[in-house]
């Protein structure tokens, strides 16, 4: 691991002038991802800036019913945070799927947006990888790719975003309050992550002299009525192979709203536009379910070792869409 | 008192008896002052010194196991505030100031945790390399439950008390990987101490 100087932000301002200073400069959450990637020298920060000690470990209830997830909030806590079990059962179950529980102790919410891919070339400083070091080519095209993306995929990079709580953020449609030297701006989740393009190596929007400060959930009171569900080569501690966020308003067995993302796909959490819109408004049956899962896999591409997750994708979706229905009209 | 340098420490080129190593006066160090189960050491460390090759390398604590130092394993999981975590994912200069505690803190071989004794009585363990983070992850995890926490197979999650199944144990307990396969006995060692929580302290 590359050496690096250390230093302990106590507010926002000074953790910020210390990267827009140095572009080799890092912030520093959990540590669980950016250590890792250090160790093998993935990512070479000359400075580390530690931000656990900023104002944002907070969960708490904004005047318009938004539930605001302080960004230094650590995983464990946020997923057994009352009013997320409550409210947004989805993101409670994601959180709880991720990684271990040792691991979700020390994870916060904004490391686990920035969490990047767990391509195996990506993680192999040998091999070529247009994302580590671009212009290089990708290795998975050609190399062993089961964990890849089926969707958005560009012949730069076919990695997939590895983490399971933004897949429950993007079904919420969650907010990202980011600041920067230039004051604070909103993004919301389906902006924050990017598709690779000619750019993988770029995971994000997010400049480099941004902090995020926080994470919102808009007020959704259907939301109580969600469910995440992860499909992973062992039952527990394992990362999505495919994963999928549901969210689920019925009246009279005819879906009045509903929200889809799924997990394990593509370089981001793929929202399911186009398998929402077929739902919406009718009514709740099996082919229907089918239908509007075949839609959102329409353009889905293979490789090698994942094709196996189109037909998946689409079996998660329904499974999810009629678990949600069965416990509505239990 | 003779000092080395970090590469002579990192080599394993230096003298390990269990006493904190002096180091070479060098730029790169940090003061850094760490509560180690109720003992407060001042160190000198590079900042890019993991908790656990602190506690291991120079605190002489190596009771905490290096298994995969990828956050992968679960064997090097000691407590800080409380709360279990991954010593291998983390810098020993973030944790100034907490609590931590390792196998070491948590019973002596004359007074031994429940835990610990418990995993003795039934056979928790057969090459023993990933028992100081299974002791470890457990105590947390019995205070979790006590505090209600949901896991992913927790049916009801607006539930606050928790019916610890076996199911539920499994998977709070799927942090700490076992080589040797020695989960029966970590499962029934676990869930003796638990019973007995459930009964109220021993006398
Ligand atoms: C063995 C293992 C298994 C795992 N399994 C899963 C899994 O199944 N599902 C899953 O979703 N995840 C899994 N994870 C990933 C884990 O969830 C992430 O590592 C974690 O969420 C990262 O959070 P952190 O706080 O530790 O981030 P760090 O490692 O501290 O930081 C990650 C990135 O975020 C940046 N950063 C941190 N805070 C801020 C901030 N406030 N503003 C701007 N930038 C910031 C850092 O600079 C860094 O680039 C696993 C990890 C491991 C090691
Ligand atoms: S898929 Fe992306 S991250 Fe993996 S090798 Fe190709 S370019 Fe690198
Ligand atoms: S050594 Fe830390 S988890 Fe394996
Ligand atoms: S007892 Fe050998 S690894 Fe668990």
């Amino acid at each position: 691991m590359r050496g690096f100087t250390y230093t302990r932000a106590s507010d926002a301002d000074t953790a910020i002038r210390a990267v827009v200073h140095n572009a080799e400069a890092k912030f520093i959450g959990g540590g669980t991802n950016l250590v890792d990637l250090m160790r093998e020298n993935v990512e070479r920060p000359s400075e580390v800036v530690d931000v656990n000690g900023l104002p944002f470990a907070q969960i708490e209830e904004l005047p318009n019913g938004s539930l605001r997830l302080g960004a230094m909030a650590r995983n464990s806590h946020t997923a057994n945070h009352p009013l997320v079990r409550v409210r947004y059962p989805v993101l409670a179950q994601a959180l709880l799927s991720a990684a271990s529980p040792q691991l979700r102790n020390m994870a916060t919410n904004a490391g686990n947006l920035l969490q990047r891919t767990r391509c195996y070339y990506f993680y192999d400083t040998t091999a070529p990888c247009n994302k580590r070091q671009p212009g290089t080519g990708c290795s998975a095209l050609a190399g062993y790719n089961r964990l890849h993306a089926i969707l958005g995929t560009s012949p730069q990079c076919i990695a997939t975003h590895p983490s399971d709580m933004t897949v429950a953020l993007a079904a919420l449609d969650a907010i990202v309050q980011v600041q920067g030297p230039n004051g604070q701006r909103s993004l919301p989740i389906a902006d924050f992550h990017r598709l690779p393009g000619d750019t993988p190596e770029r995971d994000t929007n997010l400049g480099h002299d941004e902090l995020i400060t926080a994470i919102d959930l808009p007020a959704l009171p259907f939301a109580r009525h969600s469910l995440y569900l992860k499909v992973r080569d062992r039952p527990s501690f394992a990362f999505a192979l495919v994963s999928v966020a549901g969210v689920l308003k019925l009246s009279d067995n005819r879906i009045q709203e509903v929200r889809l993302a799924l997990g394990g796909v593509a370089h981001k959490p793929w929202r399911a536009h186009k398998a929402e819109e077929i739902l919406t408004g009718a009514p709740a049956t099996p082919e229907l379910f089918r239908r509007a899962a075949e839609a959102e896999l329409q353009t889905a591409v293979g490789f090698e070792h994942n094709a196996f997750k189109i037909e998946l994708a689409k079996r998660i979706m329904v499974r999810a869409l009629t678990t949600l229905t069965e416990r509505r009209l239990a | 008192m003779s000092s080395y340098s970090i590469e002579q420490i990192l080599r394993g080129d230096v003298p390990r008896v269990g006493q904190p190593q002096p180091l070479a006066a060098d730029p790169h160090l940090m003061p850094v002052s760490l509560r180690v189960n109720n003992h407060v050491y001042m160190l000198q460390l590079e900042p890019r010194v993991s908790l656990l090759d602190t506690l291991r390398e120079f605190l002489g604590l190596t009771g905490t196991k290096k298994g995969c130092n990828q956050g992968a394993c679960g064997a090097c999981t000691v407590l800080v505030n409380g709360e279990r975590i991954k010593s291998c994912l983390t810098l020993a200069v973030m944790h100034e100031g907490h609590d931590i505690t390792t196998i070491e803190g948590l019973g002596q071989p004359n007074q031994l945790h429940p835990l610990q004794a418990a995993f003795i009585e039934h056979d928790g363990f057969q090459c023993g390399y990933c028992t100081p983070g299974q002791i470890c992850s457990a105590v947390a995890m019995l205070r979790e439950v006590e505090q209600g926490d949901a896991s992913f197979v927790s049916e009801d999650l607006t539930a606050t008390e928790v019916n610890l199944t076996d199911e539920e144990m499994r998977e709070r307990m799927s942090g700490n990987i076992c080589r040797c396969g020695a989960y029966v006995g970590i499962m029934n060692a676990i869930r003796e101490v638990y019973e007995q929580q459930q009964k109220g302290p021993r006398i």
